[in-house]
């Protein structure tokens, strides 16, 4: 009993907070911007996600007569599904984890390897011009920053001796890995903005030049679905950099450790949402010269780095 | 590198500026007094109609939106039968009031004049009208006019010599 109790609250706390994040992304981007955002609907704006449900259910579900239908169909689910699968495997507090897997990074890796079939799929499925455009660009930026978004938790595993997530938490009860790992740190950060397209690279959707990208034909709760997975994966990766680098729910015993987690992981997705109100969207090419010419090396030598100080010091 | 973390911490700093947003249907704008808004018709101090029904206005108005009619009134004094203006056609440029020989026609700082059917848009004299001065105070055109209308007599306005009598031969 207490097991469905923790599924579903594993499912429907990221849920709640990727639906608060359309009204909360909105509200803090006005605030960069010296707006107010939606402050109309129920009290500070809240409800607006309530009204912007609403509508997107009202909006004619749409599929093109050119489209591939099934696959179309398909797409913006595996999105969602990766993402939320993924989510049984961090642990919440102690005791509040799905799945205290021995592989837990590397099933992170891989659902988030078939998350780009998703985009991949949708793209190829609108059969357009631009979406086609964007999900082959979603696809390359993907498979490049997947690569040392990997290599960067190298550091993390070898420092922790497990590829369990629930474990590596435990390491970190001397010192936060963000301390010795801050360039792997600030590397997956990077990348982790990479995989969820945001901002700064959020080239696959460029609405400058590919209308929407991969999502350019999707309409209704299809593109909501397509919307919401991308605030899930912010609320992933940034659960995911409180986990491996910030010490999880590990924080002063004042407070409860649920809220230690919870608050490490809103002060990420908060830089998330104000990282996109200050970067311009870079050029493919810069994208791609950033990636393997300069965060692979980088990523490499920390590899390298810090396989010598554990082996110098003596503590595997 | 460097101007990338910069440009973060500006925008964060930004969080604490002041909104430019102005919460409108709650707070009001401040608008100057010469603000081109809603169009009226004022009256001279003595209460009576300032409009003399010249048609100046309608020339003037690039969208032709006012539209009157001239009667005259027993002493003579000349007013408009009619005046209508229609205010969905009506882009506020200013035109009439500059127009205007005797400040009748005046735009003031209001804008909110929106309806839901689009005849009232259409605003009769009686709508036009208010029981002012408006802008400009203590103006009378009959005072300062030459014609007798029954406001002064001939030669009894302000800044005006009496006639001249054409039979004197000294004058």
């Amino acid at each position: 009993m207490k097991y469905v109790f923790i599924i579903a609250g594993v499912l429907l706390i990221p849920l709640t907070i990727a639906a608060g994040l359309i009204w909360g992304e909105r509200r803090l981007l006005a605030l960069f911007q010296d707006r107010y955002g939606p402050n109309r609907v129920g009290p500070a704006g809240l409800l607006q996600v309530v009204a912007d449900v609403v509508k997107i259910f009202f909006k004619e579900d749409w599929i093109p007569p050119f489209a591939d239908k099934a696959v179309f169909v398909l797409a913006p689910g595996i999105l969602i599904i990766t993402i939320l699968l993924t989510f049984a495997v961090i642990p919440f507090t102690d005791n509040f984890l799905v799945l205290d897997s021995n592989i837990g990074i590397l099933f992170f890796l891989g659902n988030s390897s078939l998350g780009v079939y998703s985009i991949v799929l949708g793209g190829w499925a609108s059969n357009n011009k631009y979406s086609l455009l964007g999900s082959i660009r979603a696809s390359a930026q993907m498979l490049t920053y997947e690569v040392f978004m990997g290599l960067s938790l190298v550091g993390v595993v070898m420092m922790a001796d497990s590829f369990s997530l629930r474990e590596i938490v435990e390491a970190q009860r001397g010192s936060w890995f963000f301390i010795p790992q801050f360039v792997a740190f600030v590397i997956f950060f990077i990348a982790g903005i990479a995989e969820t397209h945001r901002t700064p690279f959020d080239i696959p959707e460029a609405e400058g030049e590919l209308v929407a990208g991969y999502h350019t034909e999707y309409s209704g709760m299809k593109f909501g679905m397509f919307f919401v997975g991308e605030y899930l994966g912010v609320t992933l990766i940034s659960s995911l950099i409180v986990t491996l680098f910030f010490g999880g729910w590990l924080g002063p015993a004042f407070l409860p450790p649920a809220f230690w987690f919870f608050f490490k992981t809103a002060f990420f997705i908060f830089l998330f949402i104000l990282i996109r109100a200050s970067l311009p969207r870079l050029r493919y090419d810069q994208l791609m010269e950033a990636g393997w010419k300069i965060l692979l090396p980088l990523v490499l030598l920390n590899i390298l780095i810090t396989g010598a100080a554990i082996i110098y010091t003596g503590t595997l | 590198m460097i101007s990338i973390l910069r440009s973060i911490w500006l925008t964060f700093l930004h969080s604490f500026h002041k909104r430019e947003t102005l919460g409108y249907p709650e707070k009001k704008p401040y608008l100057p007094p010469r603000y081109r808004g809603r169009i009226i018709l004022s009256r001279d101090p003595d209460g009576q109609e300032r409009c003399v029904a010249c048609y100046l206005c309608a020339v003037a108005c690039p969208v032709d939106c006012i539209a009157l009619q001239a009667t005259s009134d027993s002493n003579g004094r000349r007013y408009p039968g009619f005046f209508r203006i229609n205010f969905s056609r009506c882009i506020f440029c200013g035109f009439c009031e500059e127009a205007c020989p005797t400040y009748a026609i005046q735009l003031i700082p209001d804008f909110e004049m929106g309806e839901y059917d689009r005849k009232n848009m259409v605003y009769e004299k009686g709508n036009l009208l208010i029981n002012g001065e408006g802008k400009y105070h203590g103006y009378n055109f009959y005072k300062v006019a030459g014609v007798e209308i029954g406001v002064k007599k001939t030669g009894k306005g302000d800044n005006e010599e009496p006639p001249v009598d054409i039979k004197n031969l000294i004058h």
